[in-house]
């Protein structure tokens, strides 16, 4: 036997082999179905909102790598993953300058501010979606029916508003199943809400489409299925005690739960790993904070929607509960001093 | 009540790689061939080097001792084969270092009788005198960590053992030499589990295998000679089980506390294979001289479990198994906790469970380390539900004090298992390693 170079390395030498990227690529799949299905229910205006807001944190992601000399991180697909999320917040009739500005507030503030991916403290979709939100009120909650004949064929106009310009929305705005029952007091059939065959932002409507791909990276084991589940669990909870004290004046349960960015919200950003605790004990605590949270903003904030708020509290109280709650050492009694 | 237990013998939290037992579990112990020279280092177990007493030139019969213990945490050695003592110098061991030790050359027609001493008869014999046999025969702990066994069957005047636990786990992925010692040795592991109970004073054994060997459990189970008080304990597969503490709490359903060992909840934990070994040769007051040792892995031939002369030199295994050209890494134990050599010029010796070559393409690339992304995989992996998240961040600042006081990193136990599933290619637990020995060296400081 001749004489090898034989390799030295520490021991594990066995890895599990699912990186940081595939699981981010994974995330993107997984919003395939609802971004699908708002491009069916919005029609051109919902592809062109999410394409330009992809488009604007990959843009910014690379262009703030390279102003600071690394290697550019857009193959990590987690700008991609801020960009689809982003543009399914925003109406499918946000102009286009201002869907780049919040790509670009997204990664810019929200992420490489911080550090970039694994640093930031917020979800960064969120953080863009706040400051859109802050900076141009009527833009964002004006809205567009769903399934306009005319989806595929034309284009809202107010998507190609340009800066320093009013945009025109044309009268084609109409009211979310939030905003109706907020200040109409007039409450959706769930079904509708379900399908997701409402007014809203681009992609939040269909929980069918959004469950299904949170199935799926939980079956991938890429999801912690606790987020959902307690951020549903007690907004549903909560909302069905105020229902049951007061029918007249509460929306039933069913119709907090599937209304909204509630399901999106829940399944994508407060999911999001970076934002979330860590422990089992800490990721309920979160869940149950957002879940409640929603339903106090909800109906008792002047706002009709309530999920981008919570969540963004939420991804503030995680490292507060990441420093409290430890999990118990094997052998020791008591929990672990922190 | 048996569904229960499904749910019920295990710990918390753990991995499950890989297995990779497929290709050897099946194949049954081989005698390995001499080979022409022998490498026997001093320092084959955790403890005080043997005391040398041959010289250069001195002939020696296969068993006989050419080492002494040198005290209380120390064992001796045995000559391996019929030879002669060609040198007495610093010969390369595992862990990278040069250790005194003597390079044995074999005589080739010796017949390779294994001269008998003076048998021990488990019945008879005292607590004292099976634990100073045991010494003499030079055994240590056969799972890997080569803990001389006599040290930790002693059980202090303050303490009680009520149970001997037998480790069958072998959760490593590849290896395979305690599951065919336990198929093919069983009746050594039992007159082993009797010099264990009369040493221990324990009441009752029990023997916990992994479900992955279930073949292994119904032979034990079939063959408890009359009377013995022995318990076979099938638990799932997972790993780290093989670890004293896990094993413990899978099989007792008793934590063993933080820095303590399992003394202190009434246990004393022995792998099956050093069972075996006290059992073959303390009734002939014999040496150890050779063990069990699987070969495996994509870059071996002629793969299996074999009965190697303990200081038969790596590469001449490797020349006998055959090997491809395109080898690229050799670990000595399973590849979860193994070490990986760049030497193969050095021996195997009484801790070496299992040599496993890996090929170019088994071996990923260098792969990129991305940031924590705070996933949780780490906690849900740490079988001792430490926060490897948190403790991977306080070592990129060096706050390895920290780590000590507030994460209870002097109770990791190095099994890896948060580096397995870390998705951000972050190395945990080799950092915690590092930690680990700066914490203990200032320790030491402080106290000196």
């Amino acid at each position: 036997m001749r004489n090898q170079t034989l390799n030295i390395s520490t021991s594990p030498h066995l890895k599990k082999g699912v990186t940081t990227d595939v699981i981010m690529k994974n995330v993107v799949y997984a919003l395939i179905p609802a971004t699908a299905f708002s491009i069916y229910v919005f029609g051109l205006s919902a592809l062109l909102t999410i394409g330009m807001s992809v488009t604007s944190c990959l843009l910014t992601e690379h262009f703030l790598c390279k102003w600071s000399g690394k290697a550019s991180t857009i193959n990590d697909y987690s700008a991609v993953i801020t960009g689809v999320l982003l543009g399914l917040t925003l109406p499918p009739i946000f102009p286009l300058w201002m869907t780049f500005m919040g790509g670009v507030i997204a990664i810019g503030l929200g992420k490489y501010l911080f550090g970039g991916l694994g640093y930031n403290v917020f979800n960064p979709a969120l953080v863009g979606r706040a400051v859109l939100q802050a900076a141009f009120p009527v833009a964002i909650t004006t809205w567009y029916p769903a399934l306009m004949s005319d989806r595929f064929t034309s284009v809202a106009s107010s998507l190609y508003t340009l800066p320093f310009m009013q945009p025109f929305f044309d009268g084609q705005s109409g009211a979310t199943p939030l905003s109706a029952f907020k200040f109409d007091h007039i409450s959706a059939e769930t079904t509708d809400l379900v399908f997701g065959f409402v007014s809203g932002s681009t992609g939040e409507t269909c929980t069918i489409a959004i469950v299904l791909g949170g199935l799926y990276l939980i079956y991938r084991g890429m999801m912690n299925w606790k987020i959902p589940v307690s951020i549903i669990a007690s907004a549903f909870l909560f909302s069905g005690m105020l229902y049951l004290y007061n029918p007249e004046l509460y929306p039933t349960p069913w119709f907090i739960v599937f209304s909204g960015g509630l399901m999106l919200g829940a399944f994508f950003m407060a999911t999001d790993m970076v934002g979330s605790p860590i422990t089992n004990l800490g990721v309920i605590i979160y869940g149950s904070f957002i879940g409640i949270l929603v339903v106090i903003i909800r109906i008792w904030g002047g706002l009709p929607e309530g999920v981008m708020y919570a969540i963004l509290l939420g991804n503030a109280l995680a490292p507060q509960l990441d420093r409290v709650i430890q999990p118990r050492v094997y052998g020791t009694s008591k929990l672990s001093k922190s | 009540m048996k569904l229960f237990n499904f749910y019920k013998n295990t710990f918390k939290h753990g991995i499950h790689p890989p297995e990779h037992k497929d290709d050897t579990k099946d194949l049954p112990i081989k005698q390995f061939s001499f080979a022409p020279v022998f490498i026997l280092p001093m320092e084959q177990h955790i403890g005080g080097p043997s005391e040398l007493l041959v010289n250069e030139g001195q002939e020696v019969d296969r068993g006989q001792l050419i080492a002494k213990a040198n005290g209380y945490m120390s064992v001796p050695v045995h000559a391996p084969v019929s030879g002669v003592i060609r040198k007495i110098t610093k010969v390369p061991t595992v862990s990278g270092k040069m250790v005194t030790g003597v390079y044995l050359e074999a005589f080739p027609y010796s017949g390779q009788e294994v001269r008998e001493g003076i048998p021990l008869d488990p019945e008879d014999a005292s607590k004292e005198q099976i634990l100073n046999a045991i010494q003499q025969a030079g055994i240590v702990g056969l799972g890997g960590a080569a803990f001389p066994t006599h040290v930790k069957l002693k059980v202090p005047e303050d303490k009680q053992c009520d149970v001997l636990l037998l480790n069958g786990v072998e959760c490593e992925p590849y290896l395979t030499t305690d599951h065919r010692v336990m198929l093919e040795q069983s009746d050594d592991v039992f007159m082993g589990i009797r010099y264990l109970l009369k040493a221990t004073g324990a009441k009752k054994c029990i023997i916990g295998i992994e479900a992955n060997k279930q073949n292994a459990a119904d032979h034990l189970e079939k063959n408890i000679p009359e009377g013995l008080p022995v318990e076979i304990r099938v638990v799932p597969v997972k790993y780290p089980q093989g670890a004293e503490k896990m094993l413990i709490t899978s099989v007792l359903d008793i934590e063993v506390p933080s820095g303590g060992l399992p003394i202190d909840v009434g246990v004393v934990v022995v792998n099956v294979a050093t069972s075996a070994e006290i059992g073959r040769l303390l009734p002939h007051g014999q040496g150890i001289q050779e063990r069990v040792v699987t070969i495996t892995g994509p870059g071996v031939k002629k793969k299996g479990n074999y009965l190697i002369p303990i200081g038969t030199p790596i590469r001449y295994v490797l020349e006998e198994v055959g090997i491809s050209d395109q080898i690229s890494e050799v670990y000595l134990g399973g590849p979860m906790m193994g070490v990986a050599i760049s030497n193969l010029d050095i021996p195997v010796v009484k801790g070496t469970s299992g040599i496993v070559v890996y090929t170019k393409d088994e071996v990923p690339d260098v792969q990129r380390e991305f940031p924590c992304i705070k996933c949780g995989s780490c906690v849900d992996a740490c079988p001792i539900s430490l926060n490897p998240s948190k403790m991977g961040l306080l070592s990129r600042v060096k706050a390895y004090d920290e780590m000590a006081e507030t994460c209870n990193l002097m109770d990791c136990f190095e099994c890896g298992s948060c580096s397995y599933v870390c998705p951000s290619n972050i190395p945990l637990v080799q950092r915690f390693r590092i930690a680990k020995s700066i914490v203990r060296k200032r320790k030491a400081k402080a106290h000196a």
